[in-house]
């Protein structure tokens, strides 16, 4: 009857394994639990519970903060399924990906060398539709299809252009 | 000054109920302490009515001291041991301090922290803070007429670690014991937001005497969210007084300065700037021990040109902190302005353009702090009231270790919610390697030497095998009050080594226990008897804490052998408490502490089920 500290992220907030998420139910529970659980609830508390409260708490914060970004939940679902996305040793990606990859990272260069704020815009919009794309592909893959290797391909592209956006933040703060 | 209402009018906790809680805003210029009052939550003044403290700290030389408005009012009598703004030398060493030449004081440079001699001796940031914090505590008791549960100490958002454990122990010091550290921006945040029931996202301006912070929160029933926060910890208040003080040398034509005209000069400095915030114009005259006269005329526009860069200075953290919250600045919905540097005119105007929007003056900047400490602080010493918010903070600089090549590997990211954990596996690099060192950093910068060196040590006792077989899991804890420790484990043998962050940039209990000794041998006071003290009151707020859990839920808990067994060891506490054993109160405050570790842990089951019940009784309703 006891609860299991090892407990999965979507079980802790009552929540169906899927990439899909209800993003007000996730937050609605995770302030719910802390309500409960956090450390400053205890602060009158004995030594055994302020200690418990807080490793409590720190497993909520780290489910919490895994299931609300995008990527950290497609790759933990991908580890519930055995599946690890991010296993240094596979790190074969498709031709036109790649030379994508590096057209943009040219444009990135060249817009950073002429300072073209107007032209960093037009590359993070572009960027963000294609990530915008690959997550609702990472979603159908997940949860429609259930094709797990596909879905760890596309995670490591969505990896890809994670990197390339904050490039492209880095370069709007030289701009400054 | 606003008067917050955190409870329902006629709701109050019976006074015989109510724990003696405080805030305590330990501010590099002035401090304050606040508690809450039949649900009100307001400053406590000195004899004479004044609730800044000046964070000012003369020491005599008979070791005595005088802290407050007469010791910063005659310090250009005594320069060397008149420590004024010692917040800004906490946690630090001597190269952490680029202004050091313009202060009168003599630093010696001790491993660790940088230490003062004064005619008193060597002291360290840590004791002059505690001075303070001493002088806060006897206010409250006395205002409130009663020995204090805890405290919650204030400190700037952007503090590091070492800064943070620094404070820690100068409470520590001072007798207090700490409920919490609470980030200064997230303090104001409280007192605001509960204040004017507030619901969105808000920036906290908070430019204090010697520190600046910027915080992003998200308000959300009752909720409040550190989203980032960033910032500079030597930047504020005084630097807009050494720009004047700049200037005004440099416009008088002097070169050289006795100590006793730095102070002269700098006091009037200060003064220029607060009159040129109320007035638009300012005047410094001072005659010099030389028979020199400084008689210059500060006009608005000089000043706002000297000052500029500071100004900018904390634009940039602005806009960090929005970045790494994911917002634009006109996604902001209010911009709270704290701390006393904030009613530059200049400041204001520069901070409402950038967030397009005329930011929110109507606290007084200088106790917003310290009422949101006392807020949280009641709620934390167990005074039921406005027990239905919840603050969720951040960690403001990444966490990381050294690796190869003097790099820095980052295990827990800035921004981080805490309390946290995180944990990273390294390997040998040699074969035969039977030790590892373990470097503990803090920043952002990817070289280690750009960033601030927190601990050292030593993972021993390695079985020799090839070079990457080793398997060593390094763990950080970050608590509740921002604070790190680390432990790292040789996941084949289990072989381990913890630490709590402490060696290379803070005090050893040693250290904190001999400071205790000395500043308790000047009041006169009975060591032992103050040793005894301080146990029988963690004893009793474990047996009032039990007693308190059990008749929650004991006897759904517990079964009667198991109810038994802990009430027997509450006898066995109380019994050790009538009396005058040290060792056997200590004894028997850890038995009953481990004998309510099974009873503790389902009591923490039950309130993550109850949690989870409410969460999914909501859903059927909707």
């Amino acid at each position: 009857m006891s609860l299991d500290f090892n407990q999965n992220h979507f079980d802790l907030f009552g929540l169906p394994h899927a990439f899909a998420l209800d993003a007000d139910k996730l937050d609605k529970a995770y302030r719910d639990i802390q309500a409960e659980i956090h450390p400053d609830r205890f602060a009158h508390a004995g030594e055994a519970e302020q200690r418990l409260a807080m490793q409590w708490t720190t497993k909520v914060n780290e489910a919490y903060q895994t299931l609300k970004k995008p990527f950290e939940r497609a790759r933990y679902l991908l580890l519930l399924n055995g599946v690890d996305a991010m296993d240094p040793m596979n790190t074969s990606m498709p031709a036109d990906f790649i030379m994508a990859q590096m057209e943009w990272r040219e444009a990135l260069e060249n817009a950073r060398a002429a300072r073209d704020g107007a032209a960093l815009e037009t590359l993070e919009r572009t960027l963000k539709a294609r990530a915008k794309e690959m997550r609702e592909l990472l979603s159908e893959l997940l949860d429609e299809r259930r094709d797990y290797a596909g879905a760890s391909d596309t995670l490591r592209k969505l990896r890809f252009m994670d990197k390339l956006l904050e490039e492209v933040g880095a370069a709007y703060e030289s701009l400054d | 000054m606003a008067l917050l209402q955190i409870a329902e009018p006629g709701f109050s906790t019976a006074p015989h109920q109510h724990r003696l809680a405080v805030g305590i805003d330990l501010g590099t210029t002035n401090s304050l302490v606040a508690t809450v009052r039949n649900g009100v939550a307001v400053v406590l003044n000195d004899a004479r009515g004044h609730g800044l403290l000046p964070s000012v700290v003369r020491y005599h030389k008979d070791g005595s001291t005088t802290v407050g408005l007469s010791a910063l009012v005659q310090a250009a009598e005594d320069p060397h041991n008149t420590l004024i703004s010692a917040k800004r030398f906490m946690g630090r060493g001597i190269q952490d301090i680029p202004d050091a030449a313009t202060m009168p004081y003599q630093f010696v440079d001790a491993p660790g922290m940088v230490q003062i001699k004064t005619v008193a001796g060597v002291k360290s940031p840590v004791e002059v803070s505690a001075e303070i914090l001493k002088v806060l505590k006897a206010r409250a008791e006395a205002a409130l007429g009663g020995e204090l549960v805890g405290a919650v100490i204030t400190v700037p958002a952007y503090f590091d670690d070492a800064q943070r454990q620094a404070t820690k122990d100068a409470a520590r010091v001072a007798g207090l014991n700490v409920l919490r550290l609470l980030n200064e921006p997230t303090a104001a945040a409280i007192a605001y937001g509960l204040d004017n029931a507030a619901e969105g996202l808000y920036a906290v301006y908070d430019l204090g005497g010697g520190t600046f912070d910027i915080s992003i929160l998200r308000l959300t029933k009752g909720v409040f969210e550190v989203l980032a926060t960033n910032g500079d910890s030597a930047l504020g208040g005084d630097d807009f007084d050494r720009r004047i003080y700049c200037w005004a040398l440099d416009q008088a034509r002097i070169h050289t300065l006795a100590d006793a005209d730095k102070a002269l000069l700098m006091a009037h400095a200060r003064e220029a700037k607060e009159n040129l915030s109320d007035h638009g114009e300012a005047h410094i005259t001072a005659v010099l021990t030389t028979g020199e006269v400084v008689d210059l005329r500060l006009s608005e526009a000089i000043f706002n040109e000297i000052t500029a860069s500071l100004v900018n200075k904390t634009l940039l953290p602005c806009r960090k902190a929005l970045r790494d919250a994911g917002l634009q600045a006109e996604d902001v919905k209010g911009v709270v302005m704290v701390g006393g540097s904030t009613r530059i005119p200049r400041i204001q105007a520069a901070v409402g353009e950038f967030f397009g929007q005329t930011p929110l003056t109507n606290l007084d900047p200088d106790k917003v702090v310290a009422l949101g400490a006392a807020i949280q602080a009641n709620v934390l010493a167990g005074n039921k009231s406005g027990d239905d918010w919840l603050l969720l903070d951040v960690v403001p600089l990444s966490l990381g270790l050294e690796t190869m090549g003097g790099l820095t590997e980052k295990i827990i990211p800035r921004n981080a919610t805490i309390p946290t954990a995180r944990a990273q596996e390294f390997t040998t690099y040699k074969d035969g390697q039977t030790a590892m060192s373990i470097h503990v950093v803090q920043g952002e910068r990817e070289l280690v030497s750009d960033c601030r060196s927190l601990a050292r040590f030593e993972l021993r006792g390695i079985p020799p095998m090839v070079a990457g077989a080793a398997r060593v899991r390094v763990t950080f804890q970050v608590d509740a009050d921002g604070l790190l420790s680390v432990m790292a484990r040789e996941t084949g043998t289990g072989i381990e080594s913890s630490i709590a962050v402490k060696p290379s940039y803070g005090l050893t209990d040693d250290e904190v226990a001999n400071m205790l000794k000395d500043s308790y041998a000047h009041a006169q006071d009975d060591m032992a008897a103050r040793n005894l003290l301080e146990a029988g009151v963690d004893g009793r707020r474990l047996l009032e804490a039990s007693e308190a859990a059990l008749a929650e839920n004991g006897g759904e808990l517990l079964t009667p052998a198991e109810r038994a067994g802990i009430d027997a060891l509450m006898h066995a506490l109380r019994a050790a408490l009538a009396g005058d054993d040290l060792a056997a109160v200590k004894r028997a405050t850890e038995a009953l502490n481990q004998g309510t570790v099974e009873f503790a842990a389902r009591r923490m089951d039950r309130s993550v089920k109850k949690a989870l019940t409410g969460h999914r009784l909501d859903e059927l309703e909707v």
